[in-house]
């Protein structure tokens, strides 16, 4: 009984957080222009559904990745790290995904699919390089993590802008300044998503996201494996005097989390929706939202779904502030505002607890003396 | 003027939750030792820290002097006279005996320190009261009993008339201890007026003229010690009878259990060795005890034996098997359980919850899992099946969050785990620290059961009382090093005392 109770004090702070953020964004609205603010304020409330099944199949696709890079941090939370590396996770699975889209031929059906599990190669390996830090050297998985975003990234745009082969660019279009197009048989498949969701971008990927959610959702709360990497990360000690190998569990948890990652870039890549990569001296988003969702959905598995549909909503309700004559970096900026703030759900939910906490005791008290009047 | 030199009047002290004290009235006579009795958590230290002004009481009057006062601060206490020997000393390290002794008083002439005067006029006091100090030394390189002559020092030169200690023999050899019960009363014959808060009765038979006893924040009574038993005190304490003395019988020891030979540890984060060459056997159906004062080698005696520390050299052998080199988990499947010394940071994952805990080492053992997959089906009717077996009490069973339980209940599960695990050897160390008398009383009967089972038992206690009651053997540590052996029947406290504090040794017999 008293375990439902505590689920609800957290859904509740997420809503209240979410609510929060809504209410300051209002006011960021009202500041800049007045009198557009309230059809402006609607637009980012119902934008993504009143454009029907395209808005809702846009909300899908931008939801993908959001899930699956909140779901790499949440992961890890869980497990008792930090992994800020999302973003350089992401990134290498995404040239992994490229690299594979591009080069190699001739696979046909399983292309995509080849193409993805490099992705998640990519991915693991570029997130288990903290783990490993950390495990043998102690050194903290925040600095290696945020340190490797850089790394990934200027080596990403390196090898993509210089690898030639005879003197031609083998990965790199300079005509369009950008990555090539992966071949048609690397981008992944509609699954009649397209159909469900006409004019949508929307594609396998929202699938494949949530069985991934289903798979950590089981493997956290069903496996022994992830009895061990709850308890090594609720209290690392008491592991280690349980006879679970620590260091392990930590280079496999960032292992898992990095190829959750990667998945979410590899998939993003493939999508066949002209993103590309583009030599700009910029560490993905995806990572850093990632921890915003994970946050929002307080890193339970299924939170994070919702946190990723509802802040892939708000984008896309926010793309349509444009009819109201906001320009693009308030856009941003407001919806930047509700996720910075939804991700105080956590700050929030303690205050809920604390206050239900006061009124428990109160109960107590008023239980007490009534006991005591019985008594006299 | 007034006989009495503190009256603390109906005092009520309300946490959220919980009344820590209630309606509690203590009065300390001029020039008398007045002990303050009470379990953990009985509400010593809250009453304690409205004397000095650390929380405002709901209710209550304090009088110092017969007169009524307002204490708002520890200066406010300070300026009335009231000074306090705190459990854990306050005490800069890098400084010397006299910096810390002047801290917060520094005298000066034309602006700049002058410690001359002030330093004769300590070494005065410390003749005066007999209080051996050394004034240049640096606190870091002085014993802990020498700490504490500091400690009172400081409330001497202060011209502290009302002095409180708080459990000021939690850190002391018995030597040290009798020692500090006779300068308690020399000071108490120069006219100061002393509170002392303790939970042995031993001690406040020894020294305390009144005793005022606590219990779950109420006030009990206040009796005149001389003609008080000890039995008395601890049924008012407790609020039954309580066996003091553990009843056993003569333990059969058979077959070695436990061989750990020439073992060497280093400490953590140093350079030294911690554990110097030490070798023990442990024998099934006998209960061997370590026996020390804090910071030893304990800890690391017991991390090089479960395996949570490395070790530099040695063996270790558990039935026979070299199990030198194997990993914890080995260990924690053929024949050992561990009680450890910090519940919270070692035996517990305090955010799971109790079921969870209570297979925290067999979750991946039949029937617990199976291919992997947890069966929660199973680990549940364990949990259910050990918290009925063991009266382990909590708010909602099996799902209770361990952080929510309390200390003694989560020991108890602790406890259930690890003999649950039918082990061959059994590693406690401190198992009864912070525990109400009650839930004592339980572990050390759980305890002596599993020897008469037949379990091999290493038991590692800072409490003498418990080493005299429990043991059947005697090692004590001194150092990294056991300097000996004994029979606890044959031994007094005493001879215990001059041991663990590195004054005697027994020479090792040279095997030929």
């Amino acid at each position: 009984m008293k375990k439902k109770h505590l689920d609800i004090s957290g859904f509740l702070s997420s809503i209240l957080a979410i609510i929060i953020g809504l209410a300051v964004g209002f006011i960021i609205l009202l500041i800049c222009n007045k009198n557009q603010a309230i059809p402006g304020f609607q637009t980012i409330i119902t934008g993504a559904i009143t454009h029907g099944q395209k808005g809702i199949g846009q909300v899908f696709y931008y939801a993908t990745p959001l899930i699956l890079c909140g779901l790499a941090v949440g992961f890890a939370f869980k497990t008792g790290l930090f992994n800020i590396g999302a973003s350089g996770q992401f990134t290498m699975g995404a040239f992994g995904a490229t690299l594979i889209g591009i080069c190699i031929k001739n696979l046909g059906q399983v292309h995509w699919i080849v193409a993805l599990l490099v992705a998640i190669i990519f991915g693991a390996i570029w997130g288990s390089i903290p783990g490993i830090l950390k495990a043998f050297f102690n050194v903290n998985e925040v600095i290696s993590a945020i340190m490797l975003n850089y790394v990934g990234m200027y080596l990403v745009n390196w090898i993509v802008g210089s690898w030639k082969i005879g003197g031609k660019q083998v990965l790199f279009n300079s005509l369009r300044n950008e990555s090539y197009n992966v071949s048609q048989s690397a981008i992944i498949p509609k699954w009649g998503l397209d159909k469900l969701f006409p004019g949508s971008s929307a594609n396998s990927g929202i699938i494949i996201a949530i069985i991934v959610v289903i798979l950590i959702y089981l493997l956290l709360e069903k496996t022994t494996f992830g009895f061990e990497l709850k308890a090594v990360g609720y209290n690392k000690h008491a592991g280690k005097y349980a006879g679970i190998n620590e260091k392990k569990n930590i280079i496999l948890a960032m292992l898992i989390s990095g190829a959750i990652a990667g998945l979410a870039g590899g998939l993003v890549f493939l999508s066949g929706t002209g993103r590309h990569i583009e030599i700009v001296d910029v560490v993905a988003d995806e990572g850093f939202t990632g921890i915003s969702v994970a946050l929002l959905g307080l890193s339970n598995p299924f939170g994070v779904l919702l946190a990723g549909l509802f802040i892939a909503y708000l984008q896309s309700g926010g793309f349509y502030l444009q009819l109201f004559s906001f320009s693009t970096e308030i856009i941003d900026i407001i919806v930047a505002v509700i996720i910075y703030f939804s991700a105080f759900a956590l700050i929030v939910r303690l205050f809920i607890m604390r206050i239900h906490q006061k009124n428990e005791n109160k109960e107590k008290k008023l239980n007490k003396s009534d006991k005591k009047r019985g008594v006299e | 003027m007034s006989d009495y030199a503190i009256e603390m009047l109906n005092i009520t002290k309300v946490f959220p939750g919980i009344i820590a004290n209630d309606d509690i009235t203590i009065r300390l006579k001029k020039a008398t030792i007045h002990a303050l009795l009470g379990e953990n958590g009985a509400g010593k230290s809250t009453l304690m820290s409205v004397l000095f002004g650390l929380y405002t009481p709901e209710k209550g009057i304090i009088k110092v002097n017969g007169k009524d006062v307002k204490i708002k601060d520890p200066l406010d206490a300070n300026a009335y006279g009231i000074g306090m020997v705190h459990q854990h000393f306050k005490l800069v390290h890098n400084f010397t005996v006299v910096q810390n002794i002047l801290l917060g008083v520094e005298p000066t002439k034309h602006g700049i320190l002058y410690f001359k005067d002030a330093r004769e006029k300590i070494i005065f006091l410390s003749e005066k009261y007999k209080l051996r100090i050394e004034p240049d030394a640096y606190i870091e390189d002085i014993t802990v009993g020498m700490q504490q002559r500091v400690e009172i020092l400081k409330m001497l030169y202060r011209d502290n008339d009302i002095m409180i200690f708080d459990e000021p023999t939690a850190v002391l050899t018995p030597q040290e201890i009798e020692e500090l019960m006779v300068i308690m009363k020399e000071l108490k014959n120069e006219g100061k007026s002393i509170l002392f808060i303790s939970h042995k009765l031993d001690e406040i038979k020894s020294a305390a003229d009144e005793c005022s006893v606590l219990r779950r924040g109420k006030y009990i009574g206040t009796v005149d010690v001389k003609n008080t038993t000890k039995e008395q005190l601890s049924e008012m304490m407790v609020g039954r009878p309580v066996e003091l003395k553990v009843e056993k019988t003569e333990a059969k020891p058979e077959e070695t259990v436990l061989e750990v030979k020439n073992l060497v540890v280093k400490a953590e984060h140093k350079s030294k060795n911690a554990i110097n060459d030490i070798s023990l056997n442990v024998r099934k159906g006998e209960i061997v005890c370590i026996a020390g004062i804090d910071g030893n080698g304990q800890q690391e005696l017991i991390s090089g034996i479960t395996g949570l520390m490395p070790i530099v050299s040695g063996e270790i052998i558990l039935n026979g098997q070299d199990v030198t080199h194997k990993s914890i988990r080995y260990k924690n499947t053929h024949g050992l359980s561990h009680i450890p010394e910090d519940r919270h940071r070692d035996g517990l994952v305090l955010d799971y919850d109790l079921q969870k805990n209570l297979v925290l080492q067999e979750y991946f053992q039949n029937p617990f899992s199976f291919k992997n997959f947890l069966h929660h089906r199973e680990i549940l009717n364990y949990s259910n099946k050990l918290i009925c077996e063991f009266d382990i009490r909590s708010g909602e069973g099996s799902f209770t969050k361990a952080r929510s339980m309390s200390g003694g209940n989560q020991q108890k599960a602790i406890i259930a785990r690890e003999i649950s695990k039918k082990p061959e050897l059994l590693i406690a160390v401190q198992p009864t620290r912070g525990l109400d008398v009650g839930a004592i009383e339980y572990i050390h009967h759980r305890i002596v059961e599993e020897r008469d089972k037949g379990t091999a038992i290493l038991l590692v206690s800072l409490e003498l009382d418990e080493v005299m009651n429990l043991s059947d053997r005697i090692l004590v540590i001194f150092e990294g090093e056991i300097v000996g052996e004994f029979d606890p029947k044959k031994v007094t406290i005493n001879e215990l005392g001059l041991y663990m504090a590195g004054s005697k040794k027994q020479i090792k017999e040279v095997e030929v």
